[in-house]
């Protein structure tokens, strides 16, 4: 046994065990009890074999043999055990010793908590219980009547109206008791009977207005009379309360227990505050105006030092929380929340945005307490609570100008906090022209002067701090994209900012970076259109979608207009739902249709489509590169009216072309067979307007040569070339120099694929290689990949040739083709 | 009702274990680590209860050695302060003055007492005395069965001679 509290495996034992309790001796069997209790428990299929000996020993002539197994059968019975057992329990309720019906009474609310049915057997022999003398027995007797009333109704009906006043009485008893020296416990004649007693009154007062009734007094009673200078007084006065609270109305008695939890609450012992804000908690539901009057107090233990005291209070506060006194309470706390400890900070947040946006009385004090929460914790607050943030900003259309010059202000001050950064960058984005000429100035402001650069550089700051993450990153591009058409004079300077992140490890930024770039060099006439403001979010829909529902109307205005007219995204309403929905996407390479993709370009995360309305209306050619814009992978221009389908069945395309922006080179791949007339690749279409396919192909040779093979005597160097519109096919030149400074003649090079390849090796130009590099011999070769785009090229080679008339073979592998051919 | 009780050291070594409630070897193992981990780097000036999983943790400090008892959450956590110390009181009377070492070497009896104080979860008697009474009437019966197996083996040692 002891081997098993150190937590060793100790399966040998269990056997013993059972031999234990079946050996005749008491020594015996209780050692066996006790490695029993130890090392089983009820789930174990060799607890079975014990029944019978259990069986025996609950008739055994002695009584602690008998006290042994029924403690036993207390602590480890399972239902099949209980229901074999339960007759010899219930006679044993009826022995003769006190020890071993107290022990039978536990032993039964083990029973009737594993096999409920059993419970009406019990009802009788528990009632009589309740008529003991001996403090054990009455003990157990009330805790078994105790779970009676929890598993059976019907025990519930038969115990209120036979034991009440029995019950009633006894506790009277007990606390008019004179001094009994064996059940005192600091003063206090045996505290559990007491909150037993209570605790079963509570059981019977509950809905019954007769019991409750019949235990008013004694219950008054106990409340005056308890001394709460000591613990086990104290346990007795909650109690007590709790029972008060529970039964049936009765206005006196409920002020005598509010009054004594604020003396709880007022008292300096830890232990007693904490059940004194439990006990309010449950409190608040049948009288929160008696609870509200402690408001000032339960504040206070916000702030105590002990994490379990403040967590309740804390949860105290927030129910407390109502319309009326939503601004001083908030207040507190957000008050708070700048001394409080790391740890604490993550709850009192949430519970501080939940309470703000529960109960804000006006949009401004919203706005400026969730300000003054994100500056002050803002790397606690959750995902929706800043995205709930800007919904409510967007819809505050007469406080943007407010809401945008306050983060600045705040942005100042606490730039470490991220979301507070992510919400000061959407905003100077939007607004930021109303940032620079303080429109819609309210009274309550100082006014700040706030030059366009000034502007830019928080956006600046916030893409170059290196705490920030990716989402605020590009959060901060599209910021400066939309400022830049915002300050035509900053226009130069955030082209360079963003210029700076094309060669940015991160794909999405790096994406982003050079598709803005195209748009401020190349694009000036859509650009205010494509960065106009957004459109106003749907407060509605935001919080359908947050409650996990889809909306079935998306307001997609904005989207909508934009797409029809290209007649591209007509049946996409699903993926356009995607750029309003607020979740982080950062993912383009994982989403697979056009649609998603559109969202990563024009908005990330949040910000859905500017480009809006203005689109539509737009010269053709700012449609046309706006088109480009949505469509880049999908099939050129010319093909994008054609239906949804065809931007699925390129979908694949897409992301390949993803991958392959990475590596940046212009290249011409083409679409397998499923889009043949689309074949033609798509090559940057940001850079060219609508470039004619032919060009695309002529850039199409310029793969990267690689060196394929490279010993002492020769080296063979692999030139690339696809054939226009068969992208399976590699053109491979192959060059050999002869590297040694003899004559290599008879020369053969010999290739060998693997089944996926084909290869084709057309005649070398000669059969023999001059020395030291003075000549070179070249071979075509054509590959076949018929895994095009999954299976990279591979090839094993031989080359064979005759040194001063001996034969050489060389071998080699070659296996690092350029990743560029597997389009 | 009490889901286990738990007697650890300060230094994190369990003393003994009692479940009242099923938890596998593992769980066992698991709660152990993860309550004496949050109990034995509270501070001394703190609340005695710790909320976990659903669970209120109730524990009391006596010297070197930490009590713990896992209740439901509206159970009466004061209650079972009171019943640690009787228990701890318990202890005290009958091993007089009972150390850290008492437990240890006599862990079985540290059991058979809380056996007699505690049944599936509940307490079971509230007067020391008595179960002082109980644990010495099983004590002696254990005692005279031993002296009567060495007085069998003594005659039978005498009787081969």
């Amino acid at each position: 046994m002891f081997i098993h509290m150190l937590g060793y495996p100790t399966h040998f034992g269990q056997m013993e065990c059972l031999k234990l309790i079946a050996s005749a001796g008491f020594p015996e069997k209780r050692i066996g009890y006790l490695g029993l209790m130890l090392l089983l428990d009820e789930r174990q299929e060799v607890l079975m074999l014990v029944t019978n000996s259990l069986k025996q020993d609950l008739n055994h002539s002695n009584q602690y043999i008998v006290g042994l197994a029924l403690c036993a059968l207390g602590n480890i019975c399972s239902a099949e055990m209980a229901r074999d057992l339960a007759p010899e329990v219930e006679r044993l309720l009826q022995f003769r010793d006190p020890n071993i019906r107290k022990k039978a009474a536990l032993c039964s609310i083990r029973i009737i908590k594993k096999v409920p049915d059993l419970a009406e057997n019990f009802i009788n022999s528990a009632a009589a219980l309740l008529k003991e003398k001996h403090h054990g027995v009455l003990i157990t007797g009330v805790q078994l009547c105790t779970d009676l009333c929890k598993v059976s109704s019907e025990a519930l009906d038969y115990l209120r109206k036979k034991c009440t006043e029995g019950l009633v009485k006894t506790l009277r008893d007990i606390v008019n008791s004179a001094y009994a020296p064996e059940y005192d416990v600091a003063g206090i004649t045996d505290p559990f009977l007491h909150i037993r007693l209570l605790k079963l009154l509570r059981m019977l007062g509950q809905g019954d207005a007769d019991a409750s009734d019949c235990m008013n007094d004694i219950l008054a009673q106990v409340a005056t009379k308890t001394e709460s200078n000591k613990n086990a007084g104290n346990a007795i006065l909650y109690e007590c309360v709790e029972t008060i609270m529970s039964i049936e109305d009765n206005g006196g008695l409920r002020v005598l227990a509010i009054n004594i939890l604020g003396r709880f609450l007022s008292n300096r012992d830890n232990n007693i505050r904490y059940v004194a804000l439990n006990m309010l908690m449950k409190a608040i539901t049948v009288d929160a105006q008696a609870v509200q009057r402690h408001r000032a107090t339960i504040l206070e233990r916000v702030k105590d030092s002990d994490a379990s005291i403040r967590k309740r209070a804390l949860e105290l506060v927030y129910l407390l929380v109502n319309e009326n006194n939503v601004k001083p309470l908030t207040k507190e706390l957000i008050e708070y929340l700048e001394v409080s400890d790391q740890e604490f900070k993550g709850d009192l947040t949430a519970k501080i945005c939940s309470i703000v946006e529960k109960f804000s009385p006006e949009k401004i004090w919203y706005i400026d307490q969730m300000l003054k929460v994100l500056s002050e914790a803002g790397n606690f607050v959750k995902d929706e609570v800043w995205h709930a943030l800007i919904v409510v900003i967007s819809n505050a259309s007469d406080l943007h100008g407010y809401t945008v010059r306050a983060l600045y202000r705040a942005f100042q001050t606490s730039a470490e906090q991220e979301t507070l950064v992510r919400v000061a960058v959407w905003c100077v984005g939007e607004y930021g022209d109303l940032l620079v000429n303080n429109v819609g100035m309210l009274d309550v402001e100082d006014p700040i002067t706030v030059t366009e650069s000034d502007a830019v550089d928080i956006v600046e700051v916030a893409i170059k701090c290196h705490t920030s993450d990716l989402t605020t990153k590009a959060m901060a591009f599209i910021a400066l994209l939309k400022l830049s058409s915002r300050f035509p004079s900053c226009s130069e300077r955030i082209r360079n900012i963003i210029v700076q992140h094309k060669g940015s490890l991160v794909l999405e930024l790096q994406q982003r970076s050079i598709e803005f770039n195209s748009i401020l060099e190349k694009h000036q006439n859509i650009r205010s259109a494509l960065v106009e403001r957004m459109p106003v979010l749907d407060e509605a829909t935001f919080s359908g979608r947050r409650a996990g529902s889809v909306p079935a109307a998306v307001s997609t205005s904005s989207g909508a207009s934009l797409n029809r007219p290209n007649g591209v995204f007509k049946p996409a309403a699903a993926p356009i739902a995607d750029l309003l929905d607020l979740s982080s996407d950062d993912a383009p390479t994982a989403s697979p249709p056009g649609g998603d993709f559109l969202q990563d370009l024009l908005g990330v995360d949040l910000l859905p489509t500017p480009a809006p309305s203005g689109a539509s209306q737009t010269a053709k050619a700012g449609t046309d590169v706006l088109l480009d814009l949505l469509s880049i992978g999908t099939p050129p221009p010319a093909q994008s009216s054609s239906s949804m389908s065809d931007i699925l069945s390129s979908s694949h395309d897409n992301k390949m072309l993803l991958t392959n922006l990475d590596g940046l080179m212009p290249h011409s791949l083409s679409t397998p067979a499923a889009s043949p007339a689309t074949a033609a690749p798509v090559l940057d279409l940001l850079d060219g307007f609508a470039p004619s396919p032919k060009k695309k192909e002529e850039n199409g040779t310029a793969y990267p040569s690689m060196v394929a093979y490279e010993s002492s005597s020769l080296k063979i160097t692999f030139n690339f070339s696809k054939s226009s519109g068969n992208p399976q096919t590699t053109l491979i030149q192959a060059t050999f120099t002869n590297l040694s400074p003899n004559v290599y003649t008879d020369f053969l090079f010999q290739a060998a694929v693997p089944k996926f390849l084909q290869l084709h090796l057309d005649p070398a130009s000669s059969n023999s290689l001059p020395e030291s590099g003075n000549g070179s011999i070249t071979q075509s070769l054509g590959v076949t990949n018929s895994q095009h785009g999954k299976k990279s090229l591979i090839m094993r080679i031989r080359i064979a040739y005759k040194l001063n008339g001996k034969d050489v073979l060389e071998e080699g592998q070659i296996s690092n083709f350029p990743r560029e051919l597997l389009g | 009702m009490i889901h286990f009780v738990l007697l650890i050291s300060r230094q994190g070594k369990v003393r003994l274990t009692k479940w009242y409630s099923p938890y596998s070897q593992k769980e066992r193992a698991k709660v152990i680590r993860e309550l004496s981990g949050v109990i034995l780097t509270r501070g001394p000036k703190l609340c005695n209860f710790v909320d976990w999983r659903g669970f209120k943790v109730v524990y009391k400090r006596y010297a070197s050695l930490y009590f713990c008892m896992c209740i439901d959450q509206d159970d009466n956590e004061l209650e079972i302060l009171e019943i640690i110390h009787h228990y701890v009181e318990i202890l005290d009377r009958y091993f007089g003055s009972v150390c850290e070492l008492d437990l240890i070497f006599n862990f079985h009896k540290a059991y058979y007492i809380l056996d007699e104080l505690l049944i599936a979860g509940e307490l079971q008697e509230s007067s020391k005395k008595t179960v002082a009474r109980l644990i010495a009437a099983q004590d002696s019966l254990v005692e005279t069965a031993k002296e009567q197996a060495n007085s069998i083996s003594n005659i039978i040692a005498q009787a081969t001679k």
